[in-house]
């Protein structure tokens, strides 16, 4: 018995030791290569040019303004709905389900083909100004968060006991915006937070959208445009956005104390 | 019940005091902006695509569009995306497994469980543009696992017919995120097994193994293949890391579509939406087949 438990236990580290070094490996490698920009000696000279350049600070300015849109459209969207279908309209609740699932059947490239399709000509000519561009881009990003979103929403609402608060707060003479803003939207910090950081960590350096609709003034395309002519400070990037993303998922840990969160599948691979 | 029957009662006296037409219309209010958006941006775009697919440049109905998916470059988009999806969903799916499984059935260290998980949740969604960059630095022709296998073990990938940015190469970017994906979908799974079972089968004789045979392993296969199935549909849609990784130059049917929204490609142009179909059509029937399947590990794992 005791040889099987080692046996076992040897198998599990064989794996873990395995899985360690797949993922060690690239961070490495990609560390030691953004170390080389200068000839013969380690330096930091990739990261400090890439710091230089005002290119990296205005594609990741609005990268970041697209993200911070496309979480609050999520939320106004998606909580109300979810509320409403708890209180009163339960039998929507496998439709509405089911719709928050599509973007896993509707992969990104094919998406942001129908989007140009539709929104680019008539009735609507979003594409024809920066404005309307920019809110398509949002309304995409939208589409992508919404199956973790409206989960983890969702999720949220299921642990407060949505219908004794909501009577609660009526019975004290509160309307439904009071009811929304000082009561469910508080309750569901955890659940907001989490999606927040997520959507965060899918949006910031997404490619497929970002590269047909807005190009260059997106941080992925502009990581790639870089890929493309500098070879050393495209593995800093690379390094800084793994630290990125790093970070994000380390705050979704931090508020869901410990709970793994199954990742965003529609995102952009 | 309780509570069924004070919401009945509730929606009696609601209904009273608001006027009859007006009611219906306003407890859907809350939920019509969600149905509007998700109309907008989710349903219409698929259903153009859709619509366009069966009508030539003219708009008269047509399915030469789909005939267009025989050609044999077509086909090898198709074939060469479903080899690298089902490789890295099935290498990924067992990587995955076997690492899930080590932190929850092995007994290893509580802090080696929850590292294996944080780590997971970063890779699953470390990919895209970043990710090829990092695979370039590592298995690319100058990069520091290529050379070190070179300079240590005298072994030259790259003249073994090894490419970062064919077949193989694409794979073993994809693991990156796949492996990653199926420990976080996977891992619930094994929680729910029960310690009972185990000691059930010990107390009538079964060894360690015959238990895994015979009880845990028919208990966790749908969720394995579910999570399988997870992984195909992932890098089966993928466009971001294989367009980066490869400039485009990789067969595969995101790319394809790419180059048709873009305009690069000068023969039939219905083509792309036929394309875009097709890959709706697999989704779709990756999803149903996984639902089907959780809903059979939900049987018995319940969480």
């Amino acid at each position: 018995m005791a040889a099987a438990m080692k046996r076992s236990s040897f198998w599990s580290w064989l794996w873990i030791i395995l899985g360690t070094l797949y993922f060690l490996l690239p961070l490495i490698s990609t560390f030691d290569f953004s170390l080389r920009a200068r000839k013969g000696i380690l330096s930091f000279q990739a990261y400090l040019n890439v710091f230089k350049d005002p290119s990296f600070w205005a594609t990741i300015r609005f990268s970041l303004i697209i993200a911070l849109f496309t979480i609050l459209v999520s939320i106004i969207l998606v909580v109300p709905t979810a509320y409403w279908i708890r209180l009163r309209l339960p039998k929507l609740r496998s439709l509405v389900e089911f719709i928050s699932m599509l973007p896993f059947v509707v992969p990104a490239i094919v998406l942001v083909f129908g989007l140009i399709r539709v929104f680019s000509g008539a009735p609507f000519f979003l594409t024809s100004t920066y404005l309307g561009t920019y809110a398509l881009l949002v309304a995409a990003y939208v589409v992508l968060a919404l199956p973790f979103v409206f989960r983890s929403i969702d999720t949220g609402l299921a642990a407060i006991d949505v219908r004794s608060l909501t009577e609660a707060a009526q019975s004290l003479g509160a309307g439904w915006g009071t009811i929304l803003f000082k009561i469910i939207f508080p309750n569901l910090r955890v659940a907001i937070l989490s999606s927040t950081f997520l959507t965060l960590a899918t949006v910031i350096g997404e490619y497929t959208i970002a590269s047909f609709l807005v190009g260059i003034k997106a941080f992925g395309p502009y990581m790639s445009l870089i890929g493309q002519n500098k070879t050393y400070e495209s593995s800093s990037i690379a390094i800084i956005s793994f630290l990125l993303t790093w970070l994000l998922m380390g705050m979704i840990q931090l508020f869901n104390r410990g709970n793994a969160n199954a990742g965003s599948l529609a995102g952009g691979r | 019940m309780l509570n069924k029957q004070t919401s009945d009662l509730k929606e009696k006296r609601d209904a009273r005091q608001a006027r009859p037409n007006f009611s219906f219309l306003r407890d859907w209010v809350g939920v019509i902006p969600f149905f509007i958006f998700a109309f907008l941006f989710i349903v219409l775009p698929s259903v153009t695509l859709l619509v366009h697919a069966f009508q030539d440049n003219d708009g008269n109905l047509t399915l030469r569009n789909f005939l267009g998916l025989l050609e044999p470059s077509i086909l090898d988009a198709y074939w060469v995306t479903i080899r690298i999806s089902l490789t890295t969903a099935i290498g990924g799916g067992l990587l995955g497994f076997l690492m899930a499984y080590s932190i929850t059935v092995g007994k290893l260290p509580n802090g080696v469980r929850s590292a294996i998980l944080t780590f997971s949740g970063v890779a699953s969604n470390f990919a895209g543009v970043p990710l090829a960059f990092a695979f370039i630095a590592t298995l690319g022709r100058t990069g520091l696992v290529t050379v070190l296998l070179k300079n240590l073990f005298g072994l030259n990938l790259y003249e073994q017919g090894f490419s970062l940015y064919s077949f193989w190469g694409l794979s073993l970017t994809y693991l990156f995120f796949q492996f990653p994906l199926m420990i976080l979908v996977i891992t619930p799974a094994l929680d729910g097994l029960k310690k009972e079972w185990q000691e059930a089968a010990q107390n009538l004789g079964a060894s360690h193994s015959l238990y895994l045979r015979r009880v845990a392993l028919p208990i966790l296969m749908p969720s394995i293949l579910g999570g399988m199935i997870l992984l195909f549909g992932n890098s089966f849609g993928a466009y971001a890391t294989a367009y980066s990784l490869t400039g485009g130059f990789i067969n595969l049917v995101t790319i394809v579509i790419g180059s048709q929204i873009k305009g690069d490609i000068l023969y039939n142009p219905g083509l792309g939406y036929a394309l875009a179909v097709g890959m709706v059509v697999v989704m779709s029937l990756m999803m149903a087949v996984y639902y089907l399947l959780r809903r059979r590990s939900e049987r018995w794992l319940r969480q």
